[in-house]
């Protein structure tokens, strides 16, 4: 496994992908936070990192599908599927490979945000005045989320040879699975069981990590999804021959 | 008796080190490979044979664990590739038929990544990527990036990515196809040094390779095993066939050639093998030729080359 992950990080930071990555996702986030007047925290007169962690997971919904849709359909297709097939690998073994690298793509691009902490934490009146325990467990959230979208990238990814098919399914999954659910519960047919139905998606548990919480059900939820995940593309590579 | 069953057992999957048993796979309606049945034996070459769309690849597929037959076992080394293939992987070393790499890699990186995945240390790792590039004589280029080199040297180091985990048992998929005959014969030599001590399983249509590598011969046509016989008795094949090979520009009365008392195999509407009383055979054919101004394009000895063996036996039955 860690041969694939090794093997997975180098082609990222070989082509242009980790930078790519990296760079879009921090710009998009810096000019959210800081310029655009809307969602900027200087003319929003409160410290808090609220903008961030609102705006990263759509950002998500479009970037972590970018990074995953080539990892299988682009091995399939070019064939080389078949050499670590036939390399002393396990389906799990390349799954996982993939899946962590993508992963450390995604916690590579986060990490650099922990220095908009510090810096608000600055502006607080007085200087630390600081929601701290929110900020750890949204960040927590924003982890646990990227988990899953990467292993619903990876596993749309194994589908197709298509990495276009495979970039609009991770998208489209990502997206339902976050707040698809949440919109489909405000529908006032099912008003009684709107709970449950906003408890199925990501939405209602990352915002739950949010608020600093950290409830061991909302961990479970999302490492649920990243194990389904992992399985049915294992699955997948499994049945595909 | 167990123990005469425990030597048995160990004397097979010694000698016989592919077992391919009752081997079928099934596409749809489309028997790929049917009922297919042969062994490779250890320290030989084993020439596969057939056609394109024969089900060499399909078998050899299945034979390295990557896809799954429908019914039937390979066994490699006595190992059974689909209930245990991790063992089998681990022996196992493939080269697949287009040679797909990661051109995106550096030679060394790739032959390294290859290396690890057998589990070899560190050390080793480095020892076994500076012998296979010295083995199959990558040493100019191993500076480069595989997307940078011509399709030489990517067989080259198709070859070395099989051969860096000392498998037991080299599984090659038309490891010649599209050299130039320079690189054929260079690729040959290589194959040919490390099989020494190997269960070598190659295929191929091409018959000089046969010829110049290969101590035994599996014959497959459309799934079907049609030989299965050492290149010696696969040659002798050649010395049964004897008369020649007509071919005429357009269609003739082959009736005529039965009538004057030859045996004539019709092998198509313009092409017949012709056999008879060996003196004057050549003249006597001629001069029914002539009597019957046919348009004759070739005349060859039959039997002269392994290409007609191989045409002989998986020609179209209709």
């Amino acid at each position: 496994m860690i041969q694939i992950f090794l093997k997975e990080v180098n082609e990222f930071l070989d082509s242009l992908i980790a930078y790519i990555t990296i760079g879009v996702f921090l710009t998009a986030i810096g000019l959210l936070l800081w310029v655009f007047p809307e969602t900027s925290v200087l003319d929003y007169g409160y410290a808090s990192m609220e903008t961030l962690f609102a705006v990263a997971p759509y950002v998500f919904v479009f970037l972590i599908p970018a990074i995953t849709m080539r990892s299988i359909a682009e091995e399939r297709k070019n064939g080389t599927l078949e050499l670590l097939h036939t390399l002393p690998f396990t389906n799990l073994d390349i799954v996982l490979g993939k899946f962590f690298a993508g992963f450390f793509l995604v916690v590579f691009s986060l990490i650099p945000t922990i220095v908009y902490y510090f810096s608000i934490n600055q502006l607080g009146n007085p200087p630390g005045n600081l929601d701290t325990s929110g900020i750890v467990g949204s960040y927590l959230g924003l982890f646990l989320l990227g988990a899953a979208f990467t292993s619903i990238g990876i596993f749309a990814s194994s589908i197709s040879t298509n990495q276009i098919v495979a970039f609009v399914l991770a998208a489209f999954l990502s997206f339902m699975l976050y707040a698809g659910f949440d919109s489909i519960s405000s529908i006032n047919v099912w008003a009684d069981w709107s709970t449950y139905i906003d408890n199925l998606g990501m939405m209602a548990h990352y915002e739950s990590l949010s608020r600093g919480l950290i409830d061991f059900i909302d961990i479970v939820y999302f490492l649920g999804i990243v194990v389904v995940m992992v399985l049915l593309t294992q699955m997948n590579l499994g049945f595909k021959r | 008796m167990i123990i005469a069953f425990e030597f048995e057992r160990f004397t097979v999957s010694f000698f016989m080190s592919i077992q391919v048993s009752n081997l079928f796979k099934i596409y749809g309606t489309q028997r790929a490979v049917n009922n297919l049945s042969f062994e490779a034996p250890r320290g030989k070459i084993t020439g596969f044979l057939g056609p394109n769309g024969a089900g060499k690849s399909t078998t050899m597929k299945i034979a390295t664990g990557y896809i799954l037959p429908t019914e039937g076992t390979v066994t490699v080394n006595g190992i059974d590739v689909v209930s245990k293939p991790l063992d089998a992987k681990r022996i196992i070393g493939y080269l697949p038929e287009l040679n797909p790499l990661y051109l995106d890699m550096y030679i060394k990186e790739y032959l390294r990544f290859v290396a690890k995945s057998y589990g070899f240390n560190k050390a080793l790792v480095n020892q076994k990527v500076a012998e296979i590039i010295e083995q199959v004589g990558l040493g100019v280029e191993q500076k480069k990036k595989i997307g940078a080199l011509s399709k030489g040297y990517r067989q080259r180091v198709g070859l070395g990515q099989a051969l860096i985990g000392d498998p037991e048992v080299l599984i090659l998929d038309e490891p010649t196809s599209g050299l130039d005959p320079n690189q054929i014969v260079e690729i040959r030599e290589v194959i040919k040094h490390v099989s020494q001590d190997k269960t070598v399983i190659l295929s191929t249509h091409i018959m000089q390779e046969v010829e110049a590598l290969c101590d035994k011969v599996v014959l497959i046509n459309k799934g079907n095993l049609v030989a299965d016989e050492s290149l010696t008795s696969f040659k002798k094949r050649l010395t049964k066939a004897s008369g020649f090979v007509l071919t005429f520009e357009s269609p003739i009365e082959h009736q005529i050639l039965i009538d004057a008392g030859f045996n004539v195999e019709k092998r198509s509407d313009t092409s017949f093998i012709v056999d008879g009383p060996a003196a004057n055979l050549r003249s006597g054919i001629m001069s029914v030729i002539t009597a019957n101004d046919w348009p004759l394009t070739s005349l060859t000895q039959a039997g002269g080359s392994l290409e007609e063996i191989f045409q002989d036996l998986t020609k179209v039955e209709s």
